[in-house]
């Protein structure tokens, strides 16, 4: 039996390098996402089959332009990197260059083959490196940087079996040289001393341990602390840092002038062209304004029939199931529980997939950087950057995505910012809620002859998100006191059509982080909704017979006489005791009992609401019937004051406090992952929740 | 002493040595680098952000960053 090889290959390389492309090809299917142990940070993992004796499992590092970290995404090349020796810790790195900038992606390179791992280099692109004039001596470059190199065409799929075997070549020979050692031409007392220290490591690993301040778990106390001591002067560090950088230059501009010849009255400047478009200072911002026209026509119209199908499909289900299975608790639990739990997390994927959609080929155009250029210093009036307008974009969708997305922000409080002010934006877990109310309460009519009145509330609710999240970052920006260095810096890559293999694997992959972080808790919460509208103290259990026993009811239909102990039921049990005991509080918004249980059963997760209600107005439940519901919702009458619950006043009064509060339990898990504090995510719900309270007061006490 | 945010749109300059020790290390290590050549290619409102290519990287950089980075203007 021949023992199969597998290597473990970590990939990593500048950003906009087709590194996705190749982390795609090589490993397709097989890719995952798992966490990173310690970290928090997503991490993607594929295996691939290198020949017949070998496998790899690849792991696909964030983008990075420098083993020196200066955000979030790129410490994790650095963590992964210092683990030396361990089980995790990769047998072989495989650098990914642009053919177009070899230069600025040899920097990276060099400082990876100082650590002293094998190293495998892929220059990518190549089939556009005649059309740009680019001629590459591959001997003399293997040669001169003492390791593999391998022409590649991530998208054409050309040079990908050369690579495989190279990378089994590279782990074969273990060949593991420094390229330029740092030491010699900086200062060699300082170097020799640092290398002293320890024979565990490379000088190189040392170094990036004093100055990142990173160490990995095998050190020891006597070296860390001697490390340590190398610390004390910063600005000799950052000098020294600096001189490095400039000594890698030099060296790789001596290779490259033997190496890579650019003739440059080749290459046409398409770049050049869209560009003094897509950034013109009119043009530009007019451009984007219509894309977000665009992408917001698509949420609403495109998504709405397969939303709509889902609707359909879940109640269906749940109707059949119902009549088909004995009844039952357990029926019970699958038809009124888990199947609409299911349902309520599938129905958000059309809008979440088609908003992915659009921001991946954004990305993947090389778009999006020219949008974070025109809008930095916009979002930093408000105490934020131009890369927090992907986040912001994202939240109309969902906002733990978006949270997620803030992770390429380099200033923590830019970044913090950004990460607070996310879930006001409206997203698709508000829109049911919207819908419903607006229906109840605005009229359908025309406003200028043509513009239906109920669509413009709705378009007034998403500007009042935004606004409501640009004006408190402003309030954040004042009141935080968080020093951070505002240092920013993006690369504007070239245009380029986007991969349908990377767009699709990217809407995938964000889909899932929805369906896993919100879905699970959704799921969750539809089941505990169910049990606690179910069950109840001992008045619960005997309510069915006080009904059916009384006289007031006698010659009632079958049906409503259903419908009034269902109803009956609910105020008797665990929620409608909640619902009960929380009345006094919300009773200055307008709010009785019942929408108390909607409130409480809606914190967890917004849509929930929209459930509640038709749970609470006995209306089956396996039939989601808006009309119905609103029906229903429009009859309600105070039993006091004879007057109607759903009025203007409180439905106002319902769509400001929608609005404005925290109510998504798994965005206030992810922030507490993100800002790793419950400081944050705390602050949040508090401020998020109270100012939803106060607006609702005003709302209501002014228009009642 | 002129800075890559005083540049022309258009214009070329090449990085001095004296701002060696101002370039933060990232900007080092993304090509900007003393005697390599700059050119500014768009300015954003209020001219913030700068949209300059450097040794072959296109880069926006904030004008605070723009203006530690010294030049000398190519003739």
């Amino acid at each position: 039996m021949v023992l199969k090889n597998n290597i473990k290959v970590a990939l990593i390389g500048n950003p906009n390098t087709g590194k996705t492309s190749l982390f795609n090809q090589l490993t397709g299917l097989t890719q995952k996402v798992g966490n990173y142990p310690g970290i928090t940070v997503d991490k993607k993992e594929g295996s691939s089959k290198l020949s017949n004796n070998h496998t790899a499992t690849i792991t696909d590092l964030p983008g990075t332009y420098s083993i020196n970290p200066t955000s979030l995404d790129e410490s994790i090349v650095l963590k992964t990197l210092l683990k030396k020796n361990i089980k995790s810790s990769p047998d072989v790195i495989l650098v990914v260059a642009d053919a177009e900038n070899l230069k600025r992606n040899l920097l990276l390179f060099s400082q990876i083959k100082d650590l002293e791992i094998p190293t495998v280099l892929a220059i990518n692109m190549v089939d556009q490196m005649k059309r740009k004039g680019i001629t590459i001596d591959l001997r003399l470059l293997k040669e001169e940087l003492n390791t593999e190199v391998v022409l590649i065409s991530a998208r054409k799929s050309e040079g990908i079996e050369n690579l495989k075997a190279a990378i089994i070549k590279c782990h074969v020979a273990a060949k593991a040289s420094p390229m330029c050692s740092v030491n010699h031409k900086i200062d060699p007392d300082y170097f020799d001393k640092l290398k002293e220290i320890s024979s565990n490591y490379s000088l190189y690993e040392l170094w990036l341990m004093v100055t990142q301040n990173n160490y990995p778990e095998s050190i020891t106390p006597e070296e860390k602390e001697k490390l340590l001591a190398f610390k004390q002067d910063t600005s000799k560090l950052k000098k020294y840092q600096h001189k490095e950088t400039i000594y890698r230059y030099q060296e790789i501009n001596k290779i490259l002038k033997k190496t890579y010849l650019i003739d440059k009255t080749k290459g046409t400047d398409l770049r050049g062209r869209l560009d003094r478009v897509f950034t013109h200072k009119i043009f530009g911002y007019f451009f984007f304004f219509l894309i977000l026209l665009l992408i917001f026509q698509a949420i609403f119209d495109w998504a709405s029939l397969p939303m709509d199908y889902i609707d359909g499909a879940f109640a269906d289900i749940s109707g059949y199931l119902k009549n088909e299975l004995p009844q039952g608790v357990l029926t019970d639990l699958l038809t009124e529980g888990i199947i609409p739990g299911i349902g309520g997390v599938i129905i958000f994927i059309p809008q979440i997939a088609i908003l992915f959609l659009f921001i991946a080929i954004l990305e993947e155009t090389g778009y999006m950087s020219r949008v974070v250029f025109l809008m930095d210093k916009i979002m930093r009036k408000f105490g934020m950057n131009g890369k927090s307008v992907i986040p912001l974009i994202s939240g109309t969708a969902c906002a733990i995505p978006a949270v997620m997305a803030t992770r390429t922000i380099s200033s923590w409080k830019e970044r913090l910012i950004t990460i607070l002010v996310v879930p006001f934006t409206t997203c698709s877990a508000r829109l049911p809620v919207y819908a419903i109310l607006i229906a109840l309460i605005i009229p359908n009519k025309k406003i200028f002859g043509f513009y239906s009145l109920q669509g413009f509330t709705l378009l007034m609710l998403y500007v009042l998100g935004f606004a409501t999240a640009i004006l408190s970052a402003y309030i954040l920006q004042k009141t935080l006191k968080i020093k951070t260095s505002s240092f920013f810096v993006v690369e504007m890559p070239n245009y380029k059509i986007p991969s349908v293999k990377n767009v699709v694997f990217e809407v995938i992959e964000k889909t899932k982080a929805f369906v896993l972080g919100a879905g699970k808790i959704i799921l969750a919460l539809s089941v505990i909704l169910w049990f606690l509208a179910s069950n109840g103290p001992s008045s619960f259990d005997t309510i069915e017979k006080e009904i059916k026993e009384n006289k007031v009811n006698i010659g009632l239909a079958d049906d409503e006489l259903q419908q009034k102990i269902a109803s009956a039921k609910l105020e008797n049990s665990y929620i409608g005791i909640m619902g009960k005991s929380i009345e006094p509080a919300i009773r200055p918004l307008g709010y009785d009992w019942k929408i108390g249980i909607a409130l409480i059963t809606s914190f967890a997760a917004r849509e929930v609401f929209v459930g509640t209600l038709a749970t609470i107005y006995s209306v089956e439940s396996d039939n989601e019937n808006t009309s119905t519901i609103k029906e229903k919702m429009a009859s309600e009458v105070n039993p006091i004051t004879k007057e109607k619950v759903f009025n203007f006043p409180v439905g106002m009064s319902l769509l400001v406090f929608y609005a404005f509060a925290m109510q998504c339990m798994a965005t206030f898990a992810i922030v507490k992952r993100e800002t790793k504090t419950w400081k944050w995510p705390l602050i949040q719900l508090f401020g998020m929740t109270g100012l939803a309270y106060v607006s609702a007061f005003i709302v209501y006490q002014i228009l009642s | 002493m002129s800075t890559i945010a005083s540049l022309q749109i258009g214009e070329i300059g090449y990085i001095s040595e004296e701002s060696l020790d101002e370039i933060p290390l990232k900007l080092l290590e993304m090509g900007c680098v003393p005697g390599a050549e700059v050119q500014l290619i768009q300015v954003a409102p209020l001219k913030d952000p700068l949209y300059i290519i450097v040794n072959g990287s296109h880069l926006a950089i904030r004008k605070e960053t723009a203006l530690l980075i010294k030049i000398i203007k190519a003739q």
